[in-house]
């Protein structure tokens, strides 16, 4: 492999001066992507700037009520946090639903959320892949594309975003925090991930150079009642094939208020608007969930392989509501 | 000697080496330190057809710590022409760097030598090869039954009895059925790895290998070597499978050693694998049943086609599985092979009896249904009394034993027969269940044992401990046979020097192992006179078993099993999991109950992951794999493995000196098929295409 620098950073202005808008560095945080990448020369970075030693590992109330949770926050003790746990339940079951243990331990919530597509094309240096090598072509789509996206892709690139952790921020409107050599600044979740459109090798709307300092969940009252439901080929340590972050509060037999994200169908973790919109008001049975999957689902554009996920997704927008539905009414 | 403690083989005895292994004592090949040892790194094609038009070597050349690059116009030359330990010419894709031509994606162009393993790799990645490529043609499919041909391996291609079609049109109940099992890859935990160095005119080469006797005949054979001169060395293996005997790494080790002479040390990525250590190929299989309607067989079909590389034959004999199961009227067995631009493929655990059992028993299950059967009680109406095709009679036969075991304590008896009847919240539950048989062997081979001056005995046999536990289980049969306490026992394997023996495959190493060691330490049981002295040299008995095991009689030698699952199936989301499996076996006499628990547990788990999970894709565009890493290929994970219980009846062999049969493969046969009909108890659908994946289940709205 390339041989390469390390430099550990104190803090954040130290470490954003270190990376120095350098395009051949990298910030390192539990490396649990980026190390894999570096192994299979998909990344090939001159200089890492190790930033697991900033002072951005705490979980704090936000002063309107929310919560912050620092960047370097590892996946296990967001995880493992009370609040998350109380507030937010569907996020910690998110986190929880992926990786291993060890991956856990290691990984951070600012990686998590910038780590790389798990597409195979992406992952072999030898194929082509719009991501990695702009302009070379995507061979999914008329390759191997069982586990790629349905919605939000393009004829450039149908990779999905392989987080479980970021679905269930996108669900409750989370805002990622950023330092830059010219100062913060503050992306939602929502515009965080760029369209793929013709530039997929282009994911985040993170200026150069910026380092992620932290994501802060807004109060969402109803997050307390909320799953995250992943499935998947085997039982654990596997990426989902489709998952589902959601949060009801149904109030005399009427929706109220309801949160929807999808995971492994798109670039990003993929905020369900269409399927909230339909629901809210509505009356919360399974005839009413099936048609907010179909009002958000109608946008997608399976390829011949992976048209499963349509159905999958519909099941488990009324087996998830449907539970949260039925817990409401006890 | 008739104080000394009896009865070591059948009692729990915890690995010899088990506490160097957790502690890390025990080194495996690549961890071995030599002074001067440099390190090669295999450049791999990138197209999967064609010519290498060029190999810009010079820009490489000059990178830091590079001492070498061998291609095809700069490498030792080989032979490869030659009939190797397991009478079968060697695959030829082992003969590296002999030519331009490129015969699948992954296939090694170059070994890039450096100073460190980082620079060796740095180089390779940075090679610049160009190709002058043809079209390749990956496309493995039933449809091309019709380019394939039949090949004998290690069983005969086409064994037909009766007259087929008369028999399936006078049987009440025909099943005609097509099922296919996906490509499927044995990588081991411990990446393939070698090391070469030429000393005192010797060539020493420490690898990781399934029989280093095997592995250095190979080497001999393509090197132009005396066999004398070649000593190979594998101690603690990290897995096996059936993926390492000779393969590139040891080739191109041998190579560099012999260019540089200095130690060169070759190992394989993880990545590289799925190229180089060969796989199971997809096999596509048509089974017809055609039975009286009270399930007696009239007519047995079973048609199996695997592909295999463009320059070597292998043949995944899923068909031959059915030969010695159940009788027929008419039964017709037949292997076949659809050459392909791929690596070669090899034997991977149970090879042919893995796939053709998941055909077999499903199609079984398939005809209890129709006939209104119980699975059970339709294999016992078809128990042969004597090979159904060869006519030859059974060393042992207890496949019913097995099942009246395995039913008792599965609770069968208490089965509803109906599909889709039974729920547990989001969860579909069925059960299912299928037999399993393999060949039980023995090979020949020398032991060596020696009576130590300090009352201890060296036992010297040249087996493989891939992970099994053979070193001890030998060193309960050696104990047995020489009558004393394991603690007096030492057993030194994995050294070519130690001369001839078995490998660890087709399940017959510890059989023919045990046999050889046996026979050593009973003559030199008798031959010690009760106090009499031992010269310091020790007093030392050789073996060798060619003779009593060409002498056996032919007969159907198999050991048999009974595999039980239970499954749960959310059929809004597809998932399958395994709620509880267990196997009973009659495979001989059990040596070491410990391992051999560990053994059959860990092939039924394999089956699991077999019916649920493992799956490689090729890719038609480039030829080559797509996700070539353990993220990519799923093998179950702790979760998906609930409790996984086995355990056998008795079944002696009786015409082995132990009464050892065999247990590395059975524990896989018969296991997918159980978790797939399964699956049908559970949802009423069959599943006739391994894995069965969520979206498989999912999608299926009738049969899949």
């Amino acid at each position: 492999m390339r041989e390469f620098g390390y430099q550990r950073a104190y803090d954040v202005s130290g470490a954003v001066a270190l990376l120095d808008g350098d395009g051949e560095a990298r910030f390192l945080g539990g490396g649990t992507n980026l190390v894999d990448l570096m192994k299979t020369g998909v990344e090939r970075p001159a200089l890492l700037v190790d930033v697991r030693e900033l002072p951005l590992d705490r979980i704090e109330p936000a002063g309107d009520g929310g919560l912050r949770i620092g960047a370097t926050v590892t996946n296990s003790d967001l995880a493992a946090h009370p609040e998350v746990r109380r507030r937010y339940p569907a996020l910690a079951q998110a986190v929880l639903a992926g990786a291993s243990g060890q991956l856990r331990n290691m990984a951070t919530v600012g990686g998590n959320l910038l780590q790389r597509t798990r597409c195979g094309y992406f992952a072999d240096v030898t194929s082509a892949c719009n991501k990695r090598n702009p302009g070379s072509g995507c061979p999914a789509i008329t390759g191997e594309h069982h586990n790629h996206a349905i919605l939000g892709a393009s004829d450039h690139c149908v990779a999905t975003h392989p987080s479980d952790m970021g679905v269930a921020l996108a669900a409750f409107d989370a805002v990622v925090s950023y330092e830059t050599a010219d100062g913060p600044g503050e992306l939602p979740l929502a515009d965080f991930y760029l369209p793929v459109g013709e530039t997929p090798h282009l994911e985040t709307a993170l200026p150069p150079g910026a380092l992620i300092t932290g994501v802060t969940l807004p109060p969402t009252p109803v997050a307390a009642d909320s799953r995250y439901r992943k499935v998947r080929e085997r039982a654990s340590y596997a990426f989902a094939i489709g998952s589902i972050a959601a949060a009801l509060d149904v109030e005399d037999g009427v929706v109220r208020d309801v949160r929807l994200a999808f995971g492994a169908v798109a670039s990003r973790p993929w905020r369900a608007r269409a399927a909230e919109r339909a629901l809210l008001g509505a009356p919360a049975d399974a005839e009413n969930f099936a048609a907010a999957a179909d009002a958000e689902l109608a946008h997608a554009k399976p390829l011949p392989h992976n048209g499963y996920k349509v159905t999958l997704m519909r099941n488990l927008v009324i087996a998830v509501l449907s539970e949260l539905a039925e817990e409401a009414t006890r | 000697m008739t104080t000394a403690t009896q009865g070591s083989v059948g009692t729990a005895h915890t690995r010899i080496e088990g506490r160097d292994k957790v502690t890390g004592a025990a080194r495996y090949a690549a961890e071995i330190p030599f002074a001067e040892l440099a390190h090669g790194w295999l450049a791999l094609s990138t197209v999967a057809r064609g010519r290498i038009r060029s190999i810009d070597t010079d820009a490489v050349l000059r990178m830091p710590g590079v001492l070498t690059v061998l291609h095809h116009h700069n490498a030792p030359r080989v032979d490869s022409d030659y009939v190797g330990l397991l009478g079968v010419p060697p695959d030829p894709s082992v003969a590296l760097f002999q030519h331009d031509r490129v015969v699948h994606m992954g296939w090694p162009v170059a070994l890039v030598v450096a100073e460190t393993s980082e620079q060796a790799r740095e180089a390779a990645e940075a090679l610049v090869v160009t190709y002058d490529q043809e079209p390749h043609d990956v496309a493995f499919s039933a449809e091309r039954q019709a380019e394939a041909y039949p090949v004998d391996g290690h069983a005969p291609g086409v064994m037909e009895k009766g007259d087929l079609e008369a028999q399936l049109a006078s049987s009440a109940v025909v099943v005609d059925a097509e099922y296919t099992t996906p490509e499927e890859y044995h990588n081991p935990m411990e990446p393939h790895a070698a090391t070469a160095l030429w000393e005192g005119g010797r060539l020493e080469v420490v690898d990781s290998n399934q029989g280093t006797t095997w592995v250095a005949g190979e080497l001999a054979n393509l090197f132009s070597l005396d066999p004398a001169s070649v000593r190979v060395r594998s101690e603690h293996v990290g897995g096996g499978f059936g993926s390492k005997g000779v393969r590139s790494h040891q080739v191109a080790a041998v190579m560099a050693a012999t260019v540089l002479q200095r130690p060169v040390r070759v190992v394989m990525t993880r990545r590289q694998m799925f190229s180089l250590a060969g796989y199971r190929s997809p096999t596509a299989q048509r089974v017809r049943l055609g039975a009286d309607a009270d399930g007696r067989l009239r007519a047995l079909e079973h048609q199996s086609l695997n592909m295999t590389s463009s320059v070597h034959e292998f043949v995944e004999p899923s068909a031959a599985a059915s030969r010695a199961m159940y009788d027929a009227d008419a039964h017709h067995t037949a292997s076949r092979v659809v050459r392909l631009d791929v690596p070669t493929p090899t034997w991977m655990r149970a090879p042919g009896e893995a796939p053709g059992s998941f055909a077999l028993e499903s199609a079984f299950d398939e005809l209890a249904e129709r006939c209104g059967i119980d699975p059970i009680e339709l294999r016992l109406r078809n128990e042969p009394a004597v090979g159904p095709v060869s006519g030859l009679p059974f060393s042992s036969r207890n496949l019913i034993a097995c099942f009246e075991e395995g039913a008792r304590r599965f609770g069968w008896a208490d089965r509803d027969p109906r599909p889709g009847v039974r729920r547990d919240g989001r969860w579909l539950l069925g059960t299912g269940t299928a037999a399993a048989s393999f060949p039980a062997g023995a090979m020949p081979s020398t032991a060596a044992v020696t009576a130590e001056a300090d009352g201890t005995f060296t036992v010297g046999i040249n087996a493989a401990d891939i992970g099994t536990g053979a070193r001890t289980a030998l060193t309960l049969v050696a104990a047995d046979a020489l009558g004393v306490p394991t603690d007096r026992v030492r057993v030194r394997i994995g050294d070519s020097d130690l001369g001839p023996a078995m490998i660890a495959g087709g399940s017959t190493g510890t059989r023919s192992w045990a046999w050889a060691v046996t026979a050593a330490a009973e003559e030199l049981r008798q031959s010690l006179a009760p106090g009499a002295d031992i010269p310091p040299e020790g007093i030392t008995v050789r073996s060798n078993t060619a003779e009593a095991i060409g002498a056996l009689a032919q007969k159907e030698r198999h050991s048999f099993g009974a595999q039980f699952a239970e499954v749960a199936v959310d059929p809004a989301t597809g998932e399958v999991r395994v709620r509880r499996m267990l196997g009973i076996f009659a495979a001989g006499r059990i040596v070491n109950p410990l391992t051999a628990r560990n053994q059959l547990v860990g092939g039924m788990i394999w089956g699991i992951s077999m019916a649920l999970h493992e799956e490689a894709v090729r890719d038609r565009a480039t030829g080559g794999v797509y996700g070539a890493d353990l993220a990519g290929y799923h093998v179950a994970a702790h979760a998906d493995i609930p409790h996984v219980e086995a355990d056998w009846v008795d079944d002696p062999d009786p015409d082995d000196p132990i009464g050892i049969k065999g247990i590395g493969e059975i524990g896989i046969v018969g296991a997918a098929a159980a978790v797939a009909n399964a699956v049908w108890h559970a949802t009423g659908v069959r599943h006739r295409h391994l894995p069965i994946r969520p979206d498989r289940v999912l999608m299926a709205g009738g049969d899949a």
